[in-house]
């Protein structure tokens, strides 16, 4: 499994953002370079005024699955921000925003967290991850 | 039995997955070759995360010991 890991993220709910971040810290811990590809609801939340905000869970989280995830916070998990940037210390890891959807969003590079280190389109994207899989969250 | 000498410790006792990964390897990182560091994890999948860590990155395990919900790994520095 050569290349880096490419992660395309969609959602914008904590838990799969949580989820994304794991499996780039944990590539991170493995010298294996992560080019993180933010799209939609997703970069939505990667906005500097939102980026430490409650961002609910996925609807099949129902509400035994939040209370779920409240114990694990409330027991001291990582932000899945904080986490990003811990794997960002540790490793190769390159986060970009999608261009589309940035105008989807209207938003700026300066309306998005420092955690975003620039603006590409899929094609750049696609070049970026070489033989490396692909994931879409 | 000979005493190691540990450089660091890493507790990531109540920490989740990867933190415990995480933590360790900003820790052996800031340590010299050879260097020893002691981790102590409460996270269950602590045991083939460290196993699999060490194997990937050439750091070696030596030692391995379970205490109740707390797995203790002592860790050689490439």
């Amino acid at each position: 499994m050569d290349g880096p890991l490419n992660l395309v993220l969609f959602s914008g709910t904590d838990d799969k953002l949580q989820a994304a971040a794991v499996l780039t810290a944990g590539a991170a811990a493995l010298g294996k370079p992560v080019n993180v590809f933010l799209q939609y609801w997703a970069l939505d939340a990667f906005k500097r005024e939102r980026i430490e905000r409650d961002h609910g869970l996925a609807p099949e989280a129902g509400a035994e699955g939040r209370r779920h995830v409240d114990a694990l916070r409330s027991a001291g998990q990582v932000s899945w921000a904080e986490t990003f940037r811990q794997a960002k210390d540790l490793g190769t890891v390159d986060i970009e925003a999608c261009s589309l959807s940035m105008d989807l969003l209207g938003v700026e590079q300066s309306d998005l967290d420092p955690l975003v280190d620039g603006v590409e389109g899929v094609t750049a994207f696609y070049l970026n991850a070489g033989e490396g899989q692909v994931v879409f969250i | 039995m000979n005493v190691l000498e540990i450089a660091a410790k890493v507790d990531a006792r109540g920490l989740s997955c990867p933190m415990p990964i995480v933590r360790t390897a900003q820790t052996i990182r800031s340590l010299e070759s050879g260097a020893i560091v002691e981790v102590l994890a409460t996270d269950p999948g602590s045991l083939k995360d460290f196993k699999a860590w060490c194997r990937s990155t050439g750091n070696e395990l030596l030692e391995q010991t379970t205490d109740g919900p707390v797995h203790r790994f002592v860790i050689r520095r490439k």
